[in-house]
This record gives C-alpha cells, structure tokens and sequence, in this order.
C-alpha cells in the first residue's frame, strides 16, 4: 500500500532534474495479456519516454503483470490511443502527478485540509481524490470521465479488489449543487471502504466480489459557486444561448421523458431541462460511462438532499416498474436499515407519487438502460435546517446512511443478472 | 365521499405542510418550533363549487422538547381559487406543549436592553450553523414562515423556510418587539428560492403577529 508513495517519492526524486513540474503527467497502469501487448509496450518505449515504475524496466515484462508507467502530459493521449487499438486492459492511476504530490508534501496548492466530518469545498475534494487513490492503490483507481463546462475534470474513483469478470454498482453524489450532504456522502463511503476493508466482513465480501464507481461530486462548477458565489445554486453553470440565465437542472437533463413534465423550458428556471437531452457535458460524460460500461453496471445509486427519500422509477411516469414489487420490498428493508441507527424516519416508493412527477431524471434513464435496481437517496433533513445541515450532523448521516447503501449493494450481489 | 390517501404520497404530506405552517404561525415563538413527526393518516374530499378538503391526523413535537409528542387533527381545505386565497385551516392539538414562558421572558428582557438595534443575517450560515443568541430569531423566523407558507400554499406548492437572509430589530414606542426579515423560502416543486419580506410583532403574552 505504501509502496505507490514510496514510488512517487522516488520519481519526483529521479526525474526532477529533467522535469521541473510533473503537472498533467499521468502514470498507466496495464496488464499486457499476450506476448503481442508485451511488444506494443516495447515499441511505446521505443518511440517516446516512458518512466517505467513497476517493473522498473520495460525489459522484464512478461504477459500477466501489472505494470505501471509515467509518460509525459503531452504524450498521454497518443498512449492511450494506443493502449486501447492494442486492446489492452488499463487504468490512469494517476491522473495528475502533480496534484498527487503536491497532496502528500500538504504544499500551498491546497488551502484547507480534508475532513470527512466538515464540507469540504472542490480544491479540496480535488486532492483527495488523487490522495486516497494514490494510499489505497489495490483497492482504489481514479480516472476523469469528462470535463465541466467550465473544464474541471470531473473524477470517478472505482472502488474494488481487481478481479476479472466483476460486476459494478456506480453511485454519484453532487448532482444538485446546493445539497452538500450529498458530496460528503460519497467521500464518507470512500473512506468506510478502505478502512474496513479486511476487517468487516462485508465490506470485505463487497469490494471483493463487486466494483464500485462512485462520482464524489458530477456538478463541480455548481458546486463551486455555492462555495464562491451563491449557497443556494442548484442547476450547472452552463450558458443558455439567447438568455441572461445560467444552468440546466442535470436531473431533467437526461433521455428519460425529457421534458415532458415536471420540467421547464425556461432556462430561468430552477428547474430547467436543457435544450437536449445531455446538453450539460456533465450529465453527458456520466451517461457516455454508464453506457459504455453497461455490461458491468448492475445497480445505479444516486445522492440528493433533502427529505428523507428512498425513490425508485418512474418519476417521468406514474407507470409502475416491472419489478415494482421487489424495488419496493428492497427500499422498505433498506429503510428499516437506516432508521435502526438513530431512528431516522425515511419515506419510499416510486418517485412520481412520492415526491412529485419530473421527466428527465438520471435514476430514470439508468433503469431504462436496463439497470434494474436503480435508486434516488434524499437525505437528511426533512426541513428543519433543509440544504444547510450542520456539520455535526454529517457523521450520522453517512453513518445511517451506509447502512442502507450497503443492504442495497449486499442485495444486488446475491441478485446478479 | 372522503378518499383515504396513503401518507407516503405527496397529496397528503403538502396538506399537512400547510397545517404545520399554520400551527407554527399560532404556536410558535422564540422559544418554541413546532416539527412533523409523523403523517398518521389523511383523507381527502372534493367539494363541489368550494374546493379540496384534507382531514389529518399528525404527531408533532417541539424541535426543543425530543421526548414529547403531540397528536393533532387538522383539516385543510384548498379553495378553487387557490391562487388568490388562503388555504382554510382548523387545527386540534391533544396534549400539552411545554411552557416557554421562562424563555420567552428572557428573551424579551435582552431584547428591550439591547443599546443598539440587532441585525443578523444568514441564519443558519452556509455550513448550517446558528450561534446560539440568535436561535431565538432562528425560530421566531418559523413563527413569520409558518405564516407566509400558510397564505400562499396551493394543493402544486410545497414550501420550507431555508434560510433567514436578512433580519433587523425595529425598536418601537409599544410594548411590542419588531423584526423585520427577509427569509428565502424553499419551494420544493419548482425548487425554486423565494425571498419573502415579513414583519413579525411579537410580546410574550399576545404571541406574534405578522404582516407582510
């Protein structure tokens, strides 16, 4: 576990003679199958520096072995190119070296440090990302699955013994920005994993059996001016042509009766459902990853606050999905779960009749791509302090609400599909 | 004629967020917030030429007081011309609520010593803290809520008292205190942030009064 630092220690030792900054530098990991994908790293390094960190010579690859890699940032799209017409099985393991380094050496470019019990704003939830990967490597892999329209990297962290064959349950948190329990959700479910990993038993059955994608935060921009400008943003920060108002709603962005009720066509409004489905480049870089990843992806969970809900589809529909009755024996169950902690009462059922009927929603979409078990989490409270929940009451929050993350996760696994 | 609802479906939790907006208006104070606990049942009844009626049963209690539940019966009733009047509200509380008349008296008597007038705004701040000198004008900003959701509430809103963005002691000539606020109150269908001005009187016998 620490041999990912140790090693980053002696990169940014060994290099920096030639490398004053290792910013945009990224560090591959693959596992060549075949004597054929042994040769495609060859060649990589024969036409291009590759710093080599495991094994420390291209020499001794052999098919099977992982293998890990540092190449320039102007050279690490022309790799995976490559990686991916050589069909070989990789990983960015480090998306940013820099940003790795400069977490772990606690220099000025992070200004307040991380706490699983405070909300963190995105700088800091940036480096996080890149720390807790880079402490947990056999457990913890980092990747960007797009940029924000004002071009942050939107990271996802994929939680999970490697293993061949898995299956994965993605679970993003973010999506409203002014709901800041949500994002400190995701970090709390994070840092559950890697230190009861090997202890409790299920977490350990969990990451061993399963994946998990989990998206700490998918609206950055908006999360950031709730930070800088205005604590009650909801929607993105995108530009409306023809409009003076800013912002999609990214839960009436998706391809799921888009805009057909619950939604406006005013992009002044909070509520607003863009000018297409997965216009925002957010709600289209999580749509174009689930997509892609479909065959793996079994179960869709998704963080909002406030109300104290556990929703399944349809919220496009007061049509019943065809496996109501389970969803809703699995939410009941899930609840109960969560209330056995602090007695916190949580209200379920199909999202329609629940809360209110809204089209374009992401739990929606998921279900209809044929993740069955697909699931909208609001969480504390149901009004007293609504979006500005004390910090205080963070722990317990996540606390409770693990719980019934984990019966939902423990659930899918004994109903694989 | 009075269809039985299922509490866990939003008709029936709108109507009784218009009955607790109520209660609050006539019940609360600096020393007192009235929370749902819980929706026990609801029915509705549709009445020709008049307008929506809901019959509920709630538990409430005093966000101050964890141990103590008070049942309520409340009738909600929507008129047809939702968007011009108030919703009706009758409202029957079983049980006692606990007495706040030592707070209410201090209150009072640090209000009236202040030399300067109090102004504070965001209440709670962004990370949801309330310093605890202003957790009375926290909660007498749910008395003006109460009120402002009760009159505006429609059978397509659902309202929650966000934030206080604003708020600003009045000293005046009576024995009455003034605060004027501005709070933000969250809409939940539209999601949209609504800041309301509202003037609250309050004086430990009469209660509050609000005017907009």
């Amino acid at each position: 576990m620490w041999a990912l630092v140790v090693l980053i220690g002696a990169a940014s030792v060994s290099a920096h003679l030639q490398d004053p900054s290792f910013d945009g530098q990224k560090v591959f990991r693959v596992i060549p199958q075949n004597d054929e994908q042994v040769e495609t790293l060859n060649s990589l390094a024969s036409i291009m520096e590759v710093d080599f960190w495991q094994p420390d010579s291209v020499a001794v690859v052999k098919p099977k072995m992982q293998v890990d890699f540092r190449v320039e940032a102007e050279k690490s799209s022309q790799v995976e190119d490559l990686l991916k017409e050589s069909e070989m099985e990789y990983e960015v393991l480090i998306d940013n070296l820099q940003a790795a380094l400069d977490a772990q050496f606690d220099s000025k470019a992070r200004s307040a440090s991380h706490s699983y019990e405070k909300y963190n704003d995105w700088d800091t939830i940036a480096a996080w990302t890149a720390d807790i990967a880079a402490q947990n490597p056999d457990l913890i892999s980092r990747s960007v699955i797009g940029k924000t329209y004002e071009g942050r990297s939107i990271y996802l962290l994929k939680l999970g013994k490697s293993g061949s064959d898995k299956k994965a349950i993605f679970i993003d948190c973010g999506f409203h920005a002014r709901e800041w329990i949500s994002p400190a959700f995701c970090q709390w479910f994070v840092k559950e994993a890697v230190e009861t990993y090997g202890k409790d038993s299920v977490t350990t059955t969990l990451l061993d059996k399963l994946d998990f994608y989990v998206l700490p935060v998918i609206n950055i921009d908006g999360y950031v001016y709730t930070w800088t400008k205005d604590r009650m943003w909801r929607k993105t920060r995108s530009k409306n042509a023809g409009s003076s108002c800013y912002g999609t709603d990214p839960n009436r962005n998706f391809d799921a009766g888009w805009c057909t009720i619950g939604a406006s066509k005013s992009p002044c409004a909070s509520t607003y459902c863009g000018s297409a489905p997965e216009s925002e480049k957010e709600t289209k870089a999580l749509a174009d990853f689930i997509r892609e990843n479909l065959s793996t992806i079994k179960a869709y969970v998704t963080i909002h606050s406030y109300s104290q809900l556990l929703l399944f589809p349809y919220s496009y529909t007061y049509d019943l999905p065809s496996n109501y009755q389970e969803l809703n024996s699995l939410v009941k169950a899930a609840s109960e779960e969560l209330a056995s902690l602090y007695n916190t009462k949580y209200t379920y059922g199909p999202g329609a009749e629940t809360i209110y009927p809204a089209a374009g929603g992401s739990d929606d979409w998921a279900y209809d791509q044929g993740i069955k078990y697909s699931f909208t989490f609001e969480l504390r409270d149901t009004g007293r302090y609504g979006f500005l929940l004390p910090e205080s009451q963070i722990k317990p929050t996540c606390e409770e609400t693990l719980l019934a993350v984990k019966y939902i996760a423990n659930y899918v696994l004994e109903h694989l599909y | 004629r009075a269809m039985e609802l299922s509490p866990s479906q939003f008709p029936a939790g709108r109507a009784a967020a218009v009955a607790l907006g109520y209660l609050r208006y006539l019940r609360g104070g600096p020393g007192r917030a009235l929370e749902l606990r819980e929706l026990r049942s609801a029915r509705r009844q549709d009445i020709d030429d008049v307008g929506h009626k809901y019959y509920l049963e709630l538990e409430l209690g005093d966000v101050l007081d964890k141990d103590r539940t008070v049942k309520c019966t409340a009738e909600v009733l929507y008129p047809l011309e939702s968007t011009s009047s108030a919703p009706d509200v009758q409202v029957a509380l079983q049980g006692e609520l606990r007495s706040t008349e030592q707070a209410d008296k201090e209150f009072y008597n640090h209000i009236r010593s202040l030399e300067k007038e109090l102004v504070a705004e965001n209440i709670p701040d962004s990370h949801g803290n309330v310093p605890p000198e202003l957790e009375p004008i926290h909660l007498l900003a749910w008395v003006a809520s109460g009120y402002v959701i009760w009159q505006n509430s429609t059978e397509n809103t659902k309202f929650h008292l966000a934030q206080v963005k604003h708020v600003r002691q009045v000293k005046r000539s009576d024995e009455d205190l003034q605060f004027d606020y501005v709070i933000l109150l969250h809409e939940m269908v539209s999601q949209e942030l609504l800041p309301w001005q509202v003037t609250v009187l309050w004086h430990p016998q009469r209660g509050a009064r609000v005017s907009q």
